[in-house]
């Protein structure tokens, strides 16, 4: 119990205030990280600091940002998805084979879709909920189905792996321009998926911190019983998350849709750790109730940063995985010092 | 006077297993009803019963004098019913403002704008817990960092403060050391004096004694005993709740066990 007067609690709040807060943000960790990627490339690779090479590098990590973003929340909130990586390229199968078997324009298919993916988030977080399975077994069935159904339907429809091109069809172009173009500020080269990636940043971090379901989220995670006694909705939050994913991954379905105007029915496998990594290096903890939105963001940066910057280093790209695998590891034990330093100096 | 809270014979089985059986008791305002037992004994299947967790299988459960059946939690918030668990239900990563109004939180703004009244929640958690006498440096520090009496405490003023006309504890002195005990039965005791009813689930006779009107006593899933405080004493009290001829028993075989061995 303190004991201590107002005036000497306030003294020792200014002595520290600045320092701790900065302690206590889950991204510090990450952007510690990300400044030093950022200069190892600078000096390694003589054409990173090209604005031409920076656009591309912020492509890169939007694409996978975009993922990121959700799958934070979905782990703050306690639970994983592994069906991520599939699911994008389910949204993108889907609105591409119904515009193209079922109607003249691209809009119904993306519709629908978006109808179908919110519903395979909803499948993860009602058997989630339902049956209490952890979320690592139901989303690797998911993933497992959704692979098989990716490939075994586009066969069945188009008799080969990928789909027939909606390029000449109704509405692509107009689909492009939201999902798949490119802005020109001065002689820089940026896409669009930059934008939505930013945006979603801002609307999960507004969310997460001022609203009553992001302190739900934070609730479910850190302690999920705790969360129900005291009347928080556990089950709807939790299928809330799964389909915020399922949101984010009809975006990005989109996207991959739009830059080409086919899709490879075997693609996206593997995605789903991507997005996981980029969670965790941007502070995310694995046992929920813990993370940003922001970090995320800085962990999807650093991911683009690497996956690019080995190329302009003129590197061999078969390393990549080694450096995004080391990376994971220094994170996270620059978390879990960061952390255990924030809690000791209260 | 109605008892705010009234259970009459009442028994919940889990399958073939006889959790509770048979057992009553009321909760007025303004007093404190314990709950004693052993571990084991039906305790935490009382408490479960009272919060809306479990539903009873037979006998009668009223709140103000209206037969009910609760569905969930939730509902036994609604009528006025919080109950603190041994685990607080707080989330030890949140900061402590976050826990205080978790469930119930204020908002300002409207449709899409509609957000956390953050300084309200922050200013009232301040002063909610200063009333109880916990001057807190930072009520963004996570409610993990502070030690068990203040967490318990938390959890008693946040009961309170959303205007809970029943305040069930389940052991809040479990884990605690002799000067935090006395602390948070201090602020037990303040919540029965706001006009509070209150049941205190405890295995310490000397604490439940200390604050408590009436008693009841449990013992393997049935009632033992209830007594209001007139008329038993500490001593009766205790012998009761420690099995009283088994306590004889266990000495007396203790006693022959040593000087067997000598």
């Amino acid at each position: 119990m303190s004991t201590a007067t107002t005036a000497q609690a306030d003294e020792r709040l200014l002595r520290q205030g600045y320092l701790r807060r900065l302690m206590g943000r889950p991204e510090l960790g990450s952007v510690v990280g990300a400044a030093a990627v950022f200069l190892f490339f600078s000096f390694v690779a003589d054409s990173f600091l090209q604005p031409s090479s920076l656009s591309t590098v912020l492509y890169a990590s939007s694409t996978i940002g975009i993922m990121a973003v959700p799958v934070a929340l979905l782990m703050i909130g306690g639970e994983f998805d592994l069906s991520t990586g599939v699911m994008v390229t389910s949204s993108a199968l889907v609105s591409s084979m119904f515009s193209y078997q079922m109607t003249a324009n691209v809009w119904v298919g993306i519709g629908v879709s978006l109808l179908i993916t919110l519903a395979i988030g909803f499948f993860n977080g009602f058997m989630l909920t339902r049956t209490k399975l952890p979320s690592f077994i139901i989303t690797l069935g998911t993933f497992l189905m959704l692979t098989g159904l990716n490939l075994g339907f586009t066969k069945l429809i188009s008799g080969t792996v990928s789909t027939k091109t909606i390029g000449d069809m109704e509405g692509f172009d107009s689909a492009r321009a939201v999902f798949a173009s490119h802005l020109s500020i001065g002689d820089v080269d940026l896409q669009v998926t930059i934008l939505w990636w930013f945006g979603l940043v801002a609307l999960a971090t507004w969310v997460l911190l001022r609203t009553r379901v992001g302190n739900w989220i934070f609730a479910v995670g850190g302690g999920s019983d705790a969360a129900r006694a005291v009347g928080v909705p556990v089950n709807k939050t939790k299928i809330g998350l799964y389909m915020g994913v399922a949101f984010c991954a009809w975006i990005s379905g989109q996207h991959l849709l739009m830059s080409y105007d086919v899709v490879q029915s075997g693609e996206g496998v593997g995605n789903e750790f991507l997005y996981i990594i980029a969670a965790v290096i941007g502070g995310c903890l694995m046992t929920g109730g813990y993370g940003s939105a922001i970090g995320s963001a800085v962990g999807a940066f650093i991911f683009g940063m690497t996956s690019k910057g080995i190329v302009y280093a003129q590197w061999n790209p078969d390393w990549f995985k080694f450096f995004l695998g080391a990376m994971l590891l220094l994170a996270t034990l620059l978390n879990a010092w960061v952390r255990k330093r924030a809690e000791a100096s209260k | 006077m109605t008892a705010l809270v009234e259970l009459t014979d009442v028994s919940k089985f889990y399958g073939n297993i006889r959790a509770l059986e048979g057992v009553s008791l009321e909760v007025h305002a303004g007093e404190i009803t314990c709950v004693l037992g052993d571990n084991g004994a039906g305790k935490s299947t009382l408490i479960k019963i009272i919060a809306g967790l479990h539903q009873h299988d037979a006998g009668t459960f009223a709140i103000d004098g209206e037969e009910i059946r609760l569905g969930s939690p939730r509902e036994a918030l609604d009528r006025g019913i919080a109950t603190v668990y041994q685990d607080l239900a707080v989330v030890p990563l949140m900061p402590v403002w976050r826990n205080f109004f978790l469930g119930s939180e204020p908002t300002k703004g409207a449709g899409p704008f509609k957000r956390l009244d953050v300084a309200k929640m922050r200013e009232t958690t301040r002063a909610e817990l200063l009333r109880m006498g916990i001057d807190l440096r930072d009520v963004d520090q996570p409610i993990g960092t502070l030690s068990g009496g203040e967490r318990q405490c938390v959890a008693i003023a946040r009961a309170v403060y959303f205007g809970a006309k029943v305040l069930v504890l389940d052991e809040p002195t479990a884990a605690l050391g002799v000067k935090q005990s006395g602390v948070v039965l201090k602020y037990v005791a303040a919540a029965r004096d706001a006009g509070l009813g209150v049941v205190l689930i405890t295995h310490n006779p000397h604490h439940a004694y200390l604050v408590g009107d009436r008693f009841v006593l449990l013992k393997r899933g049935a009632m033992a005993g209830s007594h209001a405080k007139s008329e038993i004493a500490l001593d009766e009290l205790t012998r009761q709740m420690a099995g009283g001829s088994e306590l004889d028993q266990l000495s007396h075989e203790l006693a022959r066990a040593t000087s067997g061995e000598e």
